[in-house]
């Protein structure tokens, strides 16, 4: 007999003599479309699904738990590690958070620079999910256009902070550097070109048969269903409701700056398709007016508040109480005040929300994670059954999970 | 004598604390400061009974009996417009208050509101289930039974949904290490290569910063190198350090002042 613990090949999954005909499939942990560790058990009637069980874990590492035993600061990295296409968006829902619950009001500069990275990150995070998505569905080239543009962007963030996929660009009272001398110029042509590439990738998907066939009227989600499943982002303005984090609810400059939502009624994965291209053009527009606003903010870079923030590296190498304070701050870390906080933000896959419960400590009594593709696995569910196998890979695709964020 | 450690709570410590540290709170508003959030609270009031009600950085906060989770939920969602379930989860209180608080995350679309209703149930207690109102309950319960132990009643699926279903142990209680328990040393070793390989391979290392000075196969020793796996634990071996052999090395010649020559200008 075999055991099914040993590392031995074994057929558990797949059970073909059944009275009722029923397969039962099991699509990854390993499954190059499932864009990371997801294991789909599929109940199969011929081809057609009638049931479906996501399963997930397979990349938990238990950042909740961290976090209770980590000052604020040490946690910032960890952050990076959830949603690793667009890890700026993490470490600033993070610091958003922290400084909600201290009080802190950020330098303009700061701002500035954080919406430039919010942006640059939300392009980067979409032009990976275009590129994947269509080399899921077997459009190559458009692949390796998506990537070639997304490098851009990378060298771009490597010109800022130095890392290339795990930025922690963002920290807890403003960010640690100010922009390098071409960074605004490189962005600014990146800018310029980005709606001749965004025209290329639409002019090889938007009217490809093979596309639209595997696109259109697949995976569609209702109004209700998505409001339900708390689904947020692209997955639920392309089910008709009109809600984005930064327009609703804006935080950092994002009530001075404008730019429109794009939403679409169909709920289908074209209609999500179209949202995204759609929003590639808004963070451009964005981008476009943050950077005129960074002449002339003042150069602070980081908030004043002693307790809490270390002070500037020039205070801290001439003045002896800045030492201290930076010294008692790096060991023993920030203790905000009792109470608690959820702040939600938009992230590129939808609302990234931290829930801080701080008891006075320097560690967070309780810290959870809403990652917005938590949701939107779960509503695999509900969704894939009635649809066929090859819908399958579209749908993951344009979910856009990724599983360090569904896991964390 | 060792030093005390609480078993109730292992979590990290501190290694400073001043007991003289009044820690600072973040505000609580009255509700009636907010005409929106004050409505809601009218229309919770009139039905169930309300612990505590509060505005804590722009988002109300309720208090409520743990069995009135269900149809406060559903009176929010029919009548007070809060359509969305965006988070629930729980705290662990368990070393304080032996209870667990469980808290709802909401929010009203329309009325760009966001409340939190929060009830507090004891260790053994469970909770209704609200994966009725809301599907995405169904993944969030999993989750908070998966990290806490908190059963939840008429759920369509009660089960682990990150850690594999045959584990022991809360991992997000605060009883609960942070580097796993000896269950969690065993775990793989008794799954792939069963409970008679303990001996041979050993419980697993869950710490990736556990240093062994015993151990000269993965640890470099700075100043006190001996031949890599050699056995020092009945104390080691005296080697002196030797970082070039006494005869020289091939195609290396030793440094000798008289014969070299002194670059002034370094664009030469």
């Amino acid at each position: 007999m075999q055991q099914s613990n040993r590392l031995r090949p074994f057929f558990e999954n797949i059970t073909f003599d059944r009275v009722d005909n029923e397969m039962i499939l099991n699509f990854g942990p390993q499954h190059p479309s499932a864009h990371g560790q997801l294991r789909l058990m599929l109940h199969m009637q011929q081809e057609q699904i009638t049931k479906a069980h996501p399963d997930i874990g397979y990349l938990h590492r238990g950042m909740e738990k961290m976090a209770e035993n980590m000052i604020y600061n040490e946690f910032m990295p960890t952050t990076d590690r959830m949603d690793y296409i667009a890890s700026s968006s993490n470490n600033y829902g993070f610091a958003l958070a922290v400084e909600r619950l201290i009080g802190l009001e950020v330098p303009r500069r700061a701002k500035v620079i954080r919406m430039m990275l919010l942006e640059t990150n939300r392009l980067m995070s979409h032009l990976f999910w275009l590129a994947t998505t269509a080399l899921d569905i077997g459009a190559m080239t458009v692949f390796l256009f998506a990537f070639r543009e997304r490098e851009y962007l990378m060298d771009l963030i490597e010109d800022y902070c130095g890392a290339r996929l795990t930025h922690s660009a963002v920290r807890i009272g403003g960010v640690p550097l100010d922009l390098p001398d071409n960074f605004i110029g490189d962005l600014r042509k990146f800018l310029d070109k980005l709606p001749e590439n965004i025209k290329d990738y639409e002019d090889l998907l938007d009217t490809n048969r093979i596309w639209l066939m595997r696109m259109e009227n697949v995976g569609v989600i209702s109004k209700e269903m998505a409001l339900s499943w708390g689904c947020s982002g692209v997955m639920l303005r392309a089910s008709g409701v009109e809600w984005d984090i930064r327009k609703e609810e804006p935080y950092e400059l994002y009530d001075e700056v404008e730019f429109n939502v794009p939403v679409s009624d169909k709920g289908d994965n074209y209609a999500r398709y179209k949202l995204y291209m759609a929003e590639m053009r808004e963070s451009a527009k964005i981008l476009y007016q943050v950077l005129d606003m960074y002449e002339g903010t003042e150069p602070a870079l980081m908030a004043h508040a002693p307790q809490y923030i270390s002070a500037p590296k020039l205070d801290i190498m001439t003045q002896n109480y800045s030492l201290m304070q930076h010294f008692v701050l790096v060991t023993q870390g920030m203790r905000p005040p009792v109470g608690e906080v959820y702040i939600p933000t938009e992230s590129p896959k939808g609302e990234l929300g931290y829930y801080i419960n701080s008891q006075g400590g320097a560690y967070p009594y309780r810290l959870k994670l809403r990652a917005p593709s938590f949701w939107h696995t779960g509503i695999l569910t509900d969704l894939l059954p009635g649809h066929y196998i090859p819908d399958v890979v579209s749908i993951i695709g344009t979910t856009n999970i990724v599983f360090g964020e569904v896991d964390r | 004598m060792r030093a005390y450690t609480p078993k109730d709570n292992v979590q990290k410590k501190p290694y400073y604390t001043d007991r003289y540290w009044v820690a600072p709170q973040v505000a609580k508003h009255d509700v009636s400061s907010d005409e929106v959030f004050a409505h809601d609270l009218d229309a919770i009031k009139a039905k169930f009974e309300v612990l505590d009600a509060y505005i804590q950085v722009d988002q109300m906060v309720v208090i409520i009996n743990a069995a009135d989770n269900f149809a406060v939920i559903e009176m929010l969602k029919n009548e007070r417009e809060y359509n969305q379930l965006s988070e629930m989860s729980a705290i662990d209180w368990l070393a304080t208050e032996g209870k667990f608080e469980v808290f709802y995350q909401m929010l009203s679309m329309s009325k760009r509101k966001r409340l939190r209703i929060k009830c507090k149930i004891d260790e053994k207690e469970s909770l209704q289930s609200v994966e009725k109102l809301f599907r995405s309950a169904d993944w969030s319960e999993r989750e908070m039974y998966d990290m806490f132990g908190v059963v939840v009643n008429n759920h369509p699926f009660m089960k682990r949904i990150l850690m594999p279903d045959d584990w022991e142990g809360f991992p997000l209680r605060k009883t609960y290490p942070l580097q796993g328990d000896e269950f969690a040393a065993w775990y793989e070793v008794d799954k792939i290569f069963g409970k008679e390989a303990r001996e041979i391979i050993g419980p697993e290392n869950r710490d990736p910063a556990r240093i062994d000075r015993y151990d000269t196969e993965r640890f470099s020793r700075l100043g006190h190198e001996v031949p890599r796996g050699t056995d020092i634990t009945n104390g080691e071996p005296d080697t002196p350090l030797v970082y070039q052999e006494p005869e020289g090395v091939f195609l290396i010649e030793k440094f000798d002042a008289e014969q070299s020559v002194v670059i002034s200008d370094r664009h030469r």
